[in-house]
């Protein structure tokens, strides 16, 4: 089986101004997303408690909602989480109350009515924790890029380097904001997914860069358009397969790892397809407007060998 | 020739092939759900075994086995369901000198344990328990320490007769201001000879010092404190008999508790919390404590208490110092008499105290009360009563053979009572008040669920990528699967051999390597067919595909290594174990890409003459 028999000739690049502007257009409505509607973020983040419980039968959310709401919880979140039967509950510990005791207040509320509920998971984080977690979380996401950009800059070039942390870039504040417009829960596992995807969307980029690299070394003639264009087409079938493969396992965490890998699985999914994208069309194309050009990729030959050769 | 791998590389890639194998296989065999029994403070005797055995029958509860290993008695059951009536029945059975806990036993064949091949660990999320989070206060133990140190520095002035206006304690410093230049020069030799940790410098006034601590001393201080509070949440954890608890400093102020199988939560929190003291108590000689116990008749002034033996003890009822006072106790030898001892440092209020009431009672004896609440939970009538129970034993007696005041020993005892004694005096007492800032409770049957979820999921995205790879490369691609099998074997025994804890968002980073890695084998496949279709012969578009392949695969690894690093770094918790994970699957897959398919692309293809390639 093979997708393309022969090298394929599509002009990827021909549309790179049309999709740069889709993508920025995308980045400003993800921006505004994240700005007026921020994150939904998780217990991890927020500090509060969540308590999960589940019931023999489909649970009555309205019925939980009201006798959470008499015992003074009330602006508790309830939703399903993952069945009918079992039901997740996000809330913050009454003023006053430590809330390490607020998972048992809950449940003793919920007993009461419901002698058959069972509690599956009580998480309380403090608000310090979480706090801390969104700096380690910022400063790792910092980190990461900065590693990134210094490894394509040692390793290829600085304007590939740009190209391809412009491209990480794009995919984090896509799946952040994808998040964000859909008001998804942003946990911890999320984060995790975001770093991934970051991990992805360089390896995608670097192996683009390396078929750049050799075309520009290998081939005489063309223009540094032409010898993109072709190193792009040249690396799709790799390109597409490996990002299938991967969204084939992704897409089995998503519909088989349950309620608790859901958002990191989804973020994965989003991660990985728009980084497949934008190793083509962000990164590629960036360095070509840079003005990445034959002569940047050539094999250094070091001058001063000149003088070690004289007799 | 082309494409033939010497002897030693075919070697490396077998062995580390049947390592990976042997090292991963202990996961395979499961656990069983079990009750785990020790004796607090003693050797384990078959005659436990025996009541635990008598017990379950009675109860008409199946086991699968009762077996004494490593002074712990561990009896497996079918399911979780007998497991925790069973932990009912043995409590009840054996009382209270015996810790039982729940307790997950691995299945593995006895030679497989006797080699140390053991399964990964499974975290919280996977079997059950609770994860607490303890910030410490450490600013309270900087200012604990200094408010003692200013206490001290007044007494010491006094005594050198150094006239002093003012000892005033701001932020980190301790602020002196004397009468005279002269006491000035006086007071700094002072505290440079007695407070050698401290930093002195001249403060903004005329006749003024500035007391600080040296930078160093700080950090010791703030890290002794965490560590004497992770000693005493250790003796309080082993109270509550977990088979694995892990008390753990994490980050500079934080400790983490888990306790694995844990169902009464409550329990936990208030053991965590509890406070174990002791005062410090005349003892009342002139009464006999036998007599009052027989006939009830107690001095008004006393109260009865018993010592470790069980015999009586009358104490004073006037407390002389207790538990918060105490600072540090420290077992040592008495420089004298080399006997063992214990050395004690008291605060200065304590110091007062004990310095008044040991001048006034010289050569009479004092006792060590110490004092734990335990909660206990009681079923009245089929409710679940709790009543807070406090336990007094009187630890240790001893004549007062001098005036002390903030330190003293308490000698005459034998070496490992000394070392018991200071154990149990720092127990009693935190460095600094801790909170809970995080807590984690996961239900045992949701841990299953998680466990099956994961599995299935890593089993489905495996046979998605297998099928779909053979497909696409034939031949190669059946090599390219094994390799990816090969790949999540050694991660396995990797964790297994780092003896790493294994969480759902872990298992989520195996599926996802098993993805992952197969790049490697795509790029390598795809640059063969690219040779091939160039018009090289198989043998040489099999030796170019390798070669040109190599080092964009490294380049790719080490970009998403980068990444998995940053993870593990700065990740928590359950982060944590997805980032180790990704890291061993991306530098495992680097392994079984490029070394173990070319070992077994050149063994059948190596060396034969060969008109296509089935890729």
């Amino acid at each position: 089986m093979e997708f393309f028999h022969k090298v394929p000739h599509i002009n990827f690049l021909a549309a790179r101004k049309l999709a740069m502007g889709m993508s920025v257009v995308v980045l400003i409505i993800a921006i505004v997303s994240l700005v007026i509607h921020g994150l939904n973020l998780g217990v991890d983040f927020t500090g509060g408690v969540t308590v999960q419980v589940s019931y023999p039968q489909p649970a009555d959310l309205r019925q939980i909602r009201s006798t959470l709401s008499a015992v003074g919880y009330k602006d508790a979140i309830v939703q399903n989480f993952g069945t009918p039967e079992d039901v997740l509950i996000r809330l913050q510990p009454k003023k006053g109350e430590s809330g390490k005791n607020t998972g048992g207040a809950v449940m003793d509320a919920l007993h009461k009515v419901a002698p058959q509920v069972k509690l599956e998971q009580v998480n309380f984080v403090g608000p310090e924790v979480g706090k801390d977690l969104a700096t380690k979380g910022a400063l790792a996401f910092f980190l990461t890029l900065t590693g990134i950009l210094l490894y394509i800059w040692f390793r290829f070039e600085w304007r590939l380097a740009l190209g391809g942390v412009a491209a990480t870039l794009h995919d984090v504040v896509f799946v952040v904001g994808f998040f964000s417009i859909f008001h998804l829960e942003f946990d911890l596992n999320v984060l995790a997914a975001v770093l991934a995807v970051m991990g992805y969307s360089v390896n995608d980029t670097v192996v683009v860069f390396d078929r750049i690299r050799e075309d520009f070394r290998k081939l005489r003639k063309g223009t540094p358009f032409e010898i993109i264009n072709l190193a792009v087409n040249q690396t799709l079938s790799r390109t597409i397969i490996t990002s299938g493969v991967t969204l084939l396992v992704v897409i089995a965490l998503l519909i088989l790892g349950g309620p608790v890998l859901h958002g990191f699985s989804l973020a994965l999914f989003v991660g990985i397809i728009v980084g497949t994208y934008s190793s083509i069309y962000i990164a590629s194309a960036t360095a070509l407007m840079l003005g990445v050009s034959k002569k940047d990729l050539m094999v250094r030959i070091k001058e001063d060998r000149k003088v070690d050769d004289m007799p | 020739m082309l494409n033939r791998y010497p002897l030693w590389k075919n070697i490396v890639v077998i062995v580390v092939t049947v390592l990976g194998i042997l090292l991963a296989l202990p996961n395979l065999y499961g656990e069983d759900p079990a009750v785990q029994v020790s004796e607090n403070n003693a050797q384990l005797t078959g005659t436990a075994t025996i009541q635990v055995e008598q017990a379950l029958h009675a109860a008409k509860l199946p086991y699968k086995s009762a077996v004494i290993h490593d002074n712990r008695l561990l009896v497996r059951f079918s399911n979780t369901n007998i497991q925790l009536r069973a932990l009912d029945v043995v409590k009840k059975a054996l009382g209270s000198h015996y810790s039982v806990a729940l307790n997950l036993a691995p299945r593995t064949p006895k030679w497989m344990r006797d080699i140390g091949l053991r399964p990964m660990a499974k975290g919280l999320d996977l079997q059950g328990g609770v994860h607490f989070q303890l910030l410490v206060d450490l600013n309270a133990a900087v200012k604990t320490k200094l408010q003692r140190d200013m206490t001290d520095i007044r007494g010491a002035m006094r005594d050198k007769l150094i006239r002093y206006e003012d000892v005033s304690l701001s932020g980190d410093a301790i602020h002196i201001t004397l009468r005279t230049p002269q006491d000035v020069s006086q007071a700094k030799k002072l505290l440079s000879t007695r407070y050698p940790e401290m930093v002195v410098t001249a403060g903004g006034q005329a006749n003024t010092l500035v007391a600080r601590p040296s930078p160093q001393d700080l950090q010791q201080l703030r890290q002794y404190a965490v560590e004497q509070n992770i000693t005493t949440l250790r003796n309080r954890v082993n109270e509550l008999g977990v088979a694995e608890p892990v008390v753990q400093q994490q980050g500079g102020n934080s400790i983490v508790v888990e306790l694995p199988g844990v169902q009464d939560t409550a329990r936990a929190k208030e053991i965590l919390g509890a406070t174990a003291t002791l005062e410090f108590r005349l003892v009342d000689y002139t009464n006999n404590a036998y007599t009052a116990k027989q006939t009830g008749h107690i001095p008004l002034d006393d109260q009865l208490f018993k010592d470790k033996q069980g015999n009586p003890v009358l104490l004073k009822r006037d407390v002389i110092v207790s538990g918060d006072q105490l600072v540090d106790a420290v077992s040592g030898y008495d420089q004298q008499s080399g006997t063992p001892d214990v050395n004690v440092t008291l605060d200065s209020a304590g110091a007062a105290k004990m310095g008044r009431v040991t001048r006034e009672n010289l050569d009479k004896p004092m006792a060590v009360l110490y004092i734990e609440t335990k909660t206990e939970k009681t079923k009245v009538n089929g409710q679940t009563v709790v009543a807070h129970k406090k336990v007094y034993t009187v630890i240790n007696v001893a004549t007062i053979r001098g005036i002390f005041s903030s330190r003293f020993q308490i000698s005459g005892l034998a070496q490992d009572e000394a070392q018991n004694l200071a154990l149990l005096l720092r127990a009693g007492s935190l460095a600094a008040p801790m909170d809970i800032v995080e807590q984690r409770t996961v239900g045992p049957s949701l841990g299953q669920e998680n466990i099956k979820q994961g599995f299935y999921a890593a089993l489905l995205g495996f046979i998605l990528v297998v099928v779909f790879i053979a497909m696409y490369y034939k031949t190669f691609g059946v090599i390219a699967d094994l390799a990816v099998f090969m790949n999540l074997v050694i991660t396995v025994a990797l964790l297994s051999l780092i003896q790493a804890t294994l969480t759902l968002p872990g298992i989520a980073g195996i599926v996802l390597t098993l993805g992952m890695g197969v790049d490697a084998n795509v790029l390598i496949n795809e640059h063969i067919r690219e040779e091939v279709r160039g018009g090289n012969t198989p043998q040489a578009a099999i030796h170019a595909g390798y070669q040109r392949a190599f080092a964009t695969i490294v380049d790719a690894h080490v970009t998403t290594l980068t990444a998995a690093v940053m993870l593990f770094l700065f990740g928590a918790g359950p982060v944590k174990g997805f980032a180790v994970t990704l890291s061993l699957g991306i530098l495992t897959s680097l392994f079984t890409a490029i070394m173990g398919t070319r070992s077994i692309v050149n063994w059948v293809y190596g060396g034969r003459n060969l008109k296509r390639l089935p890729v």
